[in-house]
This record gives C-alpha cells, structure tokens and sequence, in this order.
C-alpha cells in the first residue's frame, strides 16, 4: 500500500518561543480517511499549514506520496488540496476565475481549468453562482467554494480544516456524503473537526493531538473499544424521587424525575442493568449514549493529557 | 510548462484586476497629467521660457509620463500583493507547485503592463498639447520598460513588509513622491547650483527621466549609458532581495 503523507518528528517552535508542535509522527495511508482530533490551540492547524507549506517547520520531515515536501517541493505539493478553515478568498474574484485560476496555478492550462471548473462548480451545486463574487455567497457555499478550489487541480491527497464549521446540519451531510463519495473513488482524505460525531460517521482512522503531540491514533473502532466506561442516559415511564438502588458497579445519577444517567463499565452488561430496573418496577421508556462515543473518549484523552 | 501555465495565470489575474477597476487605476494619471500639462505646461511654461532648448510642454512630457509609469507600476504591485496577504488568498498561490520566481515575475509583469498602459494613455494625452516625436524608439521602450519593472519589485518588497493598508502609502508618499519631483521632471539639473546638482546624481529617479527624455528628446543630463547600466543593476539587485525574501517567507509565511 503507497503511503500518501508520512510526517516525521515534525516540530514547530514560532518565533515568540510558543511551541506548537513537539515531535508529531503520523502515516496515513492512499485511499484512507483520517481525522485530527484536538481541542483549539493543540497544534492541528500547525500541522496542516506545514504540510501545506503555509507555516515553516523547525524540524523533523514531511513526505506527500513519496516526495519530500523540502527537497521534492512542487511534486509534493502537486499532490495536495487544501480547504483551509478561514475563508481566503479575493472577494472581488468571481467565483468561477478563483477555480479556474486556482487550476492555473498546479499548471492546468486556461481551456480545461474552465472546463474542470464548470463541472466542479456544478458537482458542488454552484454552478448558477459562477459569476458572483463570495461576497454574494452564503456561508455554506462559500466552504462548498473552498472544496470546489482545492479539488479543481484533483489533488490525490485532500487536508480539511474545519470543513464544516458553522454550517448547517443539512449542508454538514451533503457535506459528508459529498467527502465519502472523493474518498471513495480515491482521493486520501485528512479531516480535522471539532464535530466526533463528523469524525466517527466520516473517518476510519482518527489520531488526538494535545499540546503539540499525538496521544492516541489507530482505528476508529479499535479506539471505542479501549472504552472502560460508557455512560448511558435512561428516560422511565414512572417519575422517580432518588437513583434506583443498582449498586456499585452501576454509578447512577437522577437528572430529574423522568431521566437516569448510568454509567456501566466493560466488565458488566446492559442486560444485567435491564433486569435490576426491572425488579425495582422501572420502566425505561428510551435509552441513548451521553455522548457520542469517540466524544468519551476523546474527553478522556484530553483529561489524562492535562494531568501528565 | 506548468510555471508558464501558473505566469500566465497570474499575469491575466492581475491585468483584469487593474482593468476592471480603471477608474480607480487608469483614470487619475490620465486626469493629473492633464492637468499638469494645462497648469505647468500652457499657463507657468509660457513664461517659463524653453528648457534645453525645447517647449516646457515638450521639455516636461518625457518627465510626465516617466512619473505615471513610476507611480502606477509600484502602486498596482505594492496594493495588489498586500490585498492578498490581507485577504489572505495569497495561501491559494503558497501551496501551488509554483516556484516563487514564478510569483515575483508574476506581479511584476501586472505592474508593467499597467505603468505601460498608462504610459501610453499619458503620451495619448500630451499629444493634445505638444508634438510627440521619438528620437530613440529601443531606448526609449527599454528605459520604460526597465524602470516598470524595477519599480514593480520595489512595490513587491513593500507589500511584503506591510502590515498594514497605511504601510502601503508610506512609501510613495514620503520617498517616491518627493524623489520623482527632485528627480528633474520639471527642470533641467543645470539650472541648479553645483552642490544641489551634485545631490541630485543621487536621486536614481534623475536617471531614469533623463534616461527616458533622451530616448523621446534626445537630450538628458546624463550620460545615457551609465543611466541604463544603473536601473539595470537596482532591477536585478531588487529582484534577489525580493526572491529571498519570498524564500524565507518574510511576512508571507509563520
């Protein structure tokens, strides 16, 4: 299997002596979707915009597909697409020159970076805004905007910044399905979200980053199944006035007359929760995940790496 | 091929930039320059008398024009470059595959065809008040070509170091301006007494309007030769300073 970015020992000290980044190794294979997971300020944008050759490292070594990004620079680079998280647009390009431009620049000559510009335009549903400027455009369609410019030059490796922030919940899924379907037909994706649940649906490798180093990666469902504890919140049909009593190995809270939060280990089953409920006469009415399982885990990540 | 791709991609991009906006980038030296020639030329110059043994009007038009190529080349990089880095769409150029000469020539190709296409509408303009006539159409064309181009790297450089919009006028206002005035648009450096004559062969611009006087006039007060090895030598001096400051990513890159 072709590795499509190898990053070694990368490191990255800014000149006002913070640094971001503290020696990151990470491989991701052609054809995977990862995600880079890490709360503000834990070196994920520093580690994209040095692979984008946006921000300089100060050590260690990055390889897109084989080429070095120092040595290799413009066959490295040919490799990428970049949809930033800050819209970056000259706001009095039209939407169409800033595709077709954005080709030009990776070498595509005029006729076909506009022939590949009307139909990423249109693969995006902006077809009918290629002549207005971004300051014409919603928010949705501006991020639409940044997918169609880093795709136009078909990169085979495409970095996500955010890709989805702000939008809305109908556009966040065409979104998905949009991401799935490149990926599925090859393009390497690299995401980083602050949404786990984007991150579980999309990605089947994640790695968390915190404090400029990465403290877990691996697979998706291998990482939930290092869960010892998932915490459970339970609606009952009858109104309760204190936590049932379930025992120690079923940590139980009372939100309010109607909702139970449970919290059941890997050692012990729902099952067995079920039938204690059962012979205290509590009915569950629905049952649903406090949060998003790689939302645990990653809080647990985050809470293990402050108390190093 | 792919950088000739990029070059030429860059070049439209900035010529239909300027063009698009011609009443804010072609417009004015056409309205100034007018108006000097009006002012300076027809109602001072009558009195004036002849300078160098031609018209003030003839006299000052080489100066004139020089002064709208200077001006408009530097100003099209210097605010094109900075709006990019402040809009921050200058990253859609950072992650390309294009070497960075190819982002340099880029720019600086806009910044001339635009103090040309100025040039040209000022010549067009001082047609209606002297005769144009061209005693040395290379030198002429290579003087103005040679101090567009300078002139559009010293407005990348600029911009470069800009944090600011008001960082982008610092310089024209405070160094360009006074410069090209003093740089013998409007007077013959004979007229001034040794030791100002003396400080004036230190202002660049002088050799570059008498450079340019000469090709149109075939007069300069200086010898043209030295003139044209000078804007030659700060082109490419400038061009290396430029080029690694973009290899370095001076205000470009963190």
């Amino acid at each position: 299997m072709t590795t499509a970015l190898s990053i070694r020992n990368l490191q990255k000290t800014y000149a006002n002596g913070f640094q971001a980044l503290k020696g990151i190794d990470l491989e991701v294979e052609q054809g995977e979707f990862v995600a880079l997971l890490g709360p503000n300020g834990a070196g994920k944008s520093t580690t994209i915009g040095i692979i984008n050759s946006l921000v300089t490292k100060t050590a260690g070594q990055v390889e897109v597909f084989g080429f070095d990004l120092e040595r290799q620079r413009a066959q490295a680079k040919a490799c990428l697409g970049l949809v930033p998280q800050e819209f970056n647009f000259n706001i009095f390009e039209p939407v169409e020159e800033i595709v077709v431009n954005q080709a030009g620049y990776y070498g595509v000559p005029r006729r076909e970076a506009f022939e590949r510009a009307g139909a990423v335009l249109e693969q995006l549903g902006l077809l009918d805004k290629r002549r207005a400027t971004p300051r014409e455009l919603s928010g949705g369609m501006k991020r639409r905007l940044m997918i169609a410019r880093a795709l136009v030059h078909r990169p085979q490796l495409l970095i996500l910044d955010e890709p989805t922030a702000g939008v809305d919940i109908e556009i966040r899924r065409s979104m998905w399905e949009f991401l799935t379907r490149i990926n599925r037909e090859g393009t390497t994706v690299i995401l980083t979200t602050h949404y786990l649940e984007e991150a579980e649906a999309l990605c089947e490798k994640v790695a968390f980053i915190n404090h400029g180093r990465i403290v877990e990666r691996g697979l998706v469902r291998d990482l939930i199944d290092k869960l010892e504890v998932e915490t459970f919140v339970l609606n009952t049909r009858q109104p309760l006035r204190e936590p049932p009593p379930l025992g120690g190995e079923y940590p139980t809270r009372l939100i309010d007359a109607h909702t139970l939060e449970v919290a059941i280990s890997r050692a012990h089953s729902v099952n067995t929760l079920f039938e204690r409920l059962s012979s205290l006469g509590i009915q569950v009415s629905s049952m649903r995940n406090k949060a998003n399982r790689l939302e645990e885990l990653f809080l647990r990540l985050m809470d293990g790496s402050r108390n190093e | 091929m792919s950088n000739r791709i990029a070059l030429t991609t860059i070049v439209i991009r900035e010529v239909l930039r300027f063009v698009r906006i011609w009443p804010q980038t072609l417009m004015p030296p056409v309205v100034v320059t007018s108006l000097y020639f009006v002012i300076f030329g027809n109602l001072i110059g009558s009195r004036i008398g002849r300078m160098d043994g031609f018209g003030y009007n003839e006299f000052i038009m080489p100066g004139l024009v020089m002064m709208a190529v200077i001006t408009n080349a530097y100003s099209n990089v210097v605010s094109s470059f900075y709006s990019s880095k402040f809009h921050r769409n200058i990253e859609e150029m950072l992650i390309s595959p294009m070497p960075n000469y190819v982002i340099l020539l880029g720019y600086v190709i806009g910044g001339v065809a635009r103090g040309l296409m100025v040039g040209v509408l000022v010549m067009i303009v001082a047609l209606f008040f002297t005769d144009l006539r061209v005693e040395h159409p290379w030198i002429t064309v290579t003087i103005l070509l040679l101090t567009a181009a300078l002139f559009s790297v010293a407005g990348f450089i600029n911009a470069i170091f800009a944090k600011s919009f008001d960082d982008i006028s610092i310089v024209p206002t405070f160094v360009l301006a006074p410069l090209t005035y003093l740089g013998g648009v409007f007077y013959s450096i004979d007229i001034l007494s040794p030791f100002w004559r003396q400080i004036s062969f230190g202002n660049p611009i002088l050799y570059m309007v008498n450079g340019f006087r000469y090709g149109i006039l075939g007069v300069s007060d200086i010898d043209i030769l030295p003139a044209m090895a000078l804007i030659l030598f700060l082109l490419l001096l400038m061009s290396g300073v430029a080029l690694r400051l973009l290899e370095r990513g001076t205000g470009i890159r963190s």
